[in-house]
């Protein structure tokens, strides 16, 4: 699973009839320490995440096991806002 | 699968049902460098070497449970 922060939302009027009612948003991968990743995702929104704020994807297959995905065509969901990261150094 | 060490572990308060009362670890690999996210299915701590599972199978480390993860720490080497 990988750390991003959200970037903006998508807006499809035409898609796949089982994304309908789903949130798609635009993350920006983060390293750890928030700081910016190369690379962007598009994920659906599982636990109502908001502008900035960082959250935790799944990715692949695993993704339709989130809350709400199964059978639906996705391959990146948001199953967690960051609280904190907790860094051993 | 392959070797990681736990660096760290992450908070989240608000996250999906099937996380609850699951550790999210921040596993740096041993080869190849990056760092990913893990759940622990074995109380790993900080400073171990864990093996990770990654994809689908990932969430079988979790039995009767329908968890969405694709990286779970199933093994810590021995020191």
């Amino acid at each position: 699973m990988i750390l991003a922060r959200i970037a903006g939302t998508v807006v499809a009027t035409r898609k796949d009839p089982r994304l309908e009612g789903k949130t798609l948003l635009i993350c920006q991968l983060i390293g750890a320490g928030g700081e910016d990743e190369k690379g962007y995702v598009i994920a659906v929104d599982t636990v109502n995440a908001g502008y900035r704020e960082k959250v935790l994807i799944v990715q692949g297959s695993s993704a339709r096991m989130a809350s709400g995905c199964k059978d639906t065509p996705v391959d990146a969901a948001i199953v967690g806002i960051v609280d904190h990261v907790e860094q051993d150094t | 699968m392959y070797l990681g060490k736990v660096i760290g572990n992450v908070v989240c308060s608000a996250k999906d049902d099937a996380l609850v009362g699951i550790r999210l670890m921040l596993v740096e690999r041993v080869y190849g460098g990056g760092t990913v996210v893990a759940l622990d299915a074995v109380g790993a701590g900080p400073g171990e070497t864990v093996y990770v599972c990654r994809g689908k199978e990932a969430s079988f480390a979790f039995k009767g449970r329908e968890v969405p993860t694709e990286a779970t720490i199933v093994g810590i080497v021995d020191p």
